[in-house]
């Protein structure tokens, strides 16, 4: 008889506070992930969009038969075709599959044809022969607001309007309209199941809520149409909207092949929604100290033809219309308007990075008039726990380490002057345009605020399943993972409720699991994360439960440092399993004034901008953002500071490079020679700091992070151009003529 | 039109109307879908690959010039089973998140290293700045790009 060693328990790797690898880096690195543009499927056909030339038009003829005179096409799909449902949204169905008699914005589908490869559907699109009577498009917000084409207006009326300050500034700023512009464009492919459903994989961000828009449209059952995640090259608000979706499914059920789509870039910035543009006014007041005494504003957001998110958006921008400051009073009057723009709706910041670009203007404005230092006077206004957010009058219950941040800000060593002449350090790089003499620096602030998950008495909720055996875990969900690694948050916070390090995500479809929620609104860590973190520990405390243990590892149930039962064990008996609906606490429509307890949670960012410019020659170089963050727990460092500095790329690209230029609904720069993002050189360095301060839900207390670096270096950049050249810049992107001040 | 040439180090054989650039070929006809197209105007280096020794944008070179020419691919540059260090690098530092501009950044990176195997964190920069990412706003492919010149100095 040989005695057995004794079991000793094996340290597992990968859980929280590390920073695991990707388990899609390997196939990423070697070119072998599949994204949807990579997908194929045998016999499968190839499908191409007609748009409308116009943005607004009545369609007088359409006739697709001269397409199938053209040898490889297939089918013709037009509005007479769709067999259910005419309209499509994430919240009205408003948005037609086909335009069928008058189309609203430039690029509106109006036919998808169906052909044996992609150029011969090209081709078939020419053929098709349409008439317009072109009509004046609607493109003006103001004009859009006076006609009251609008989709929402949202006020906050809180406190006296009749207090007054002893300083008053007021600023107009506007916003140009940016687009996500995801690296890998809109692609996808349904297959028919032979028994009257399809299978669609194209790229998403909620296929939840795709699902929800498209069976009724097929006329179909909600189980004959099952949407699947899939892999995709970035989304950063781009993939909420439905696109193709809906032509896919049509063209796979009537040919009976797989079909595939992919817009190419120029279709891309037609074929998905961007950010609103926005105007604002704003009025501050505030007293010899500093303080805010009231906040007026009006803001304006172009919703463009179709609904979209806008309800949201705009409510976003009128709840952040202050920033993360206290004020009792407090009048904003936001209002997205429908125009024959290309539709807006989401994108990274989702309402907040515009306001916040009217709101930091305005305390650099009070910070001016009072001798008051811009970072002093935010932190004498800073919003914190137990305050009440001074848009909604909502109890912050949650964690809101304002002043924190701004402290650590305060305290982060600012980077040294210029000190040489190498072209690749100057505005204009090695254009070789810039002379060192004329070089002026600025510096600038932004601090900003966002709420995290969904708001206003959205049920929001993320569905996790998690499946034990004896080889693993598996964690079920119908997350989009877009890059940013929640497939990584996953595997950590299992492992660290589990003890067991081999954990695989798996990503169902709509007919497996329920909804997730949209990878959006900074919510997926918090809610999936959370959900992920709640079902774990449910598991393991119905396993200790039933074998009466005190802990579980990746080797079975522990009593009292023994082990008692190993995994193999456990789960021969019967299948491991659970599932759970995670959701936040629950928030609230507002009354008519706003007023009331629409979030669930927020988080804060500070930014500092260093900046040189060039005055003569317009030119700017950001030369380094400093940044804390407010991450509520520190999941992962290197996730964190990859969507830190990627969220301050396009914040920085937002301040001095991008923007979609619309003549009359017209989108004059959409590819990526004219629309311009920013590069290597264009990217300035950045130093993170965090500060933890556990918010009341989801994982250990972390906080959403994707969108609140966005939001603040932006401003942040704006403001230090204005330092350097001692000029109020009302508008962003800022560029060359606005500088030089053509 | 008949062309013949090499792909990763393999006779390729390929019959082309005319019109298709290379990297149409190396995804629709040879199977190799590494290569991305992102902006098909040679704006953001997502289709690199090293022509005949030179980094350039394969959706800007037409099939049809590429008679008798070596091509590599990032599926000739390294495999999951035996990463390049330039993988193995952006891997480990983060430095990537969607991943759909990494190949580009693979092969234009891995150029670079060939010719310049320790260049300064400005050179690295300037020579991927053909290079869009959307995501990680290139902090981390930076950090991995310096650290592995450095290990290798």
């Amino acid at each position: 008889m040989t005695t057995a060693a004794p079991i000793t328990r094996r340290r597992i790797r990968g859980g929280v506070g590390e920073s695991p690898l990707r388990i899609d880096g390997i196939p990423k690195v070697t070119g072998n992930f599949t994204y949807a543009s990579d997908l194929y499927a045998d016999g499968m056909l190839w499908g191409a969009t007609l748009r409308s030339p116009h943005a607004h038009a009545r369609i007088t003829k359409l006739d697709t038969s001269p397409a199938y005179a053209i040898g490889g096409v297939v089918a013709v799909f037009t509005a007479e075709d769709v067999p259910g449902r005419m309209g499509f949204g994430m919240h009205a169905d408003d948005q037609p599959v086909f335009a069928r008699d008058e189309a609203n914005y430039w690029g509106e589908p109006i036919a998808v044809v169906i052909a044996s490869d992609l150029p011969t559907a090209k081709l078939g699109v020419a053929a098709i022969e349409v008439e317009y009577n072109v009509l004046e498009p609607l493109s003006d917000m103001e004009e859009a607001d006076a006609a009251d084409s609008v989709y929402r207006r949202m006020k906050v009326r809180r406190g006296d309007r009749d207090v007054s300050g002893d300083v008053v500034v007021e600023g107009y700023y506007e916003v140009g309209q940016q687009d996500q512009a995801p690296l890998g464009t809109e692609a996808g492919m349904a297959i028919p199941d032979g028994d009257g459903g399809v299978d669609l994989y194209a790229v998403s961000q909620w296929v939840h809520s795709d699902h929800m828009q498209i069976y009724p449209c097929l006329d179909l059952a909600p189980e004959q149409v099952r949407c699947h995640p899939v892999g995709m090259g970035g989304a950063f608000g781009a993939r909420e909207d439905v696109s193709m979706h809906i032509h896919l499914c049509m063209a796979a059920l009537r040919t009976g092949r797989p079909v595939k789509m992919m817009y190419d870039r120029s279709e891309s910035f037609v074929g998905h929604v961007h950010r609103h543009p926005a105007r604002m006014w704003y009025r501050h007041e505030a007293d010899r100290s500093g303080k805010l005494t009231k906040v007026e504003g009006r803001i304006i957001l172009d919703g463009g033809a179709y609904e979209s998110s806008s309800m949201a958006v705009i409510a976003n921008a009128g709840y952040f219309a202050v920033g993360p400051y206290k004020c009792d009073n407090v009048f904003i009057d936001a209002v997205a308007v429908k125009t024959n723009n290309p539709p807006a709706g989401a994108m990274r910041g989702f309402g907040g990075v515009q306001t916040a670009y009217g709101h930091e203007a305005q305390m650099d404005l009070l910070a001016a008039d009072l001798g008051i230092d811009p970072l002093e006077l935010r932190r004498i206004n800073a919003l914190g726990r137990g305050d009440l957010m001074s848009t909604s009058g909502q109890l912050i219950e949650g964690s809101l380490p304002t002043v924190e941040l701004i402290d650590e800000l305060a305290q982060m060593p600012i980077v040294d002057p210029l000190d040489n002449d190498d072209p690749r350090h100057l505005p204009g790089g090695t254009g070789l345009t810039t002379d060192p003499v004329h070089v002026r620096r600025g510096v600038g602030y932004g601090v900003t605020l966002k709420n995290l998950a969904f708001s206003e008495g959205f049920d929001d909720y993320s569905d996790v399943r998690i499946v034990l055996s004896p080889t693993g875990v598996e964690v079920h969900t119908a997350a989009a993972e877009v890059g940013q690694g929640l497939v990584t948050v996953i595997q950590q916070l299992t492992r660290e409720v589990l003890q067991i390090e081999q954990v695989a995500v798996v990503w169902d479809d709509t007919g497996q699991i329920g909804s997730a929620g949209s990878t959006s609104a900074s919510r997926q860590t918090q809610m999936t994360g959370g959900g992920t973190y709640q079902c774990a520990l449910e598991l393991r405390d119905q396993i200790l439960a039933e074998f009466l243990g005190d802990d579980l590892s990746e080797e079975g149930v522990w009593k009292e440092g023994q082990l008692i039962v190993t995994l193999g064990e456990v789960c021969a008996l019967r299948p491991r399993e659970h599932s759970i609906r995670y959701r936040h606490p629950e928030t609230y429509a507002t009354d008519e004034n706003g007023q009331g307890d629409p979030h669930p949670a927020y988080a804060v960012a500070a930014h500092r901008a260093v900046v040189d410019v060039d005055p003569e020659l317009g030119l700017v170089r950001v030369v380094q953002i400093d940044a804390v963050h407010d991450v509520g727990k520190l999941l992962n460092p290197v996730a964190a500071i990859g969507q830190i500095e990627g969220g301050i790329a396009q914040g920085v690209g937002l301040a001095t490079l991008e923007e979609l230029v619309v003549d009359k609904g017209v989108i004059k720069n959409g590819n990526f020679t004219d629309y311009l993002l920013p590069t290597f050189l264009d990217m300035p360095h950045v130093e993170v700091r965090w500060v933890e301060e556990p918010e009341r839900w989801g994982p250990l207390g972390a906080k959403g992070i994707g969108e609140p670096p966005t939001i603040s270096s932006g401003p942040a950049v704006a403001a230090a151009i204005r330092d350097a050249i001692g000029r109020h810049l009302y508008r962003v992107p800022i560029l060359p003529q606005d500088i030089v001040g053509l | 039109m008949i062309v013949t040439f090499t792909v990763n180090g393999t006779n390729q054989v390929v019959n082309v109307a005319g019109s298709e650039s290379l990297l149409t070929v190396l995804r629709e006809q040879l199977g190799l879908p590494g290569s991305k197209n992102a902006c098909e105007q040679g704006e953001c280096g997502s289709c690199s690959v090293i022509l005949d020794g030179a980094l350039v944008t394969s959706c800007l070179v037409m099939a049809a010039d590429c008679e008798g020419a070596d091509v590599t691919t990032v599926e000739g540059i390294g495999s999951e089973r035996e990463l390049h260090a330039v993988q193995q690098a952006l891997l480990d530092h983060g430095a990537v998140q969607c991943g759909f501009c990494t190949p580009g950044f693979v092969v234009a990176a891995t150029h670079l290293l060939e010719h310049d195997p320790h260049p300064t964190e400005d050179d690295i920069k300037e020579a991927l700045s053909g290079n869009v990412c959307r995501c990680t706003g290139y902090g981390a492919i930076l950090r991995a790009l310096v650290e592995l010149t450095e290990e290798t100095a």
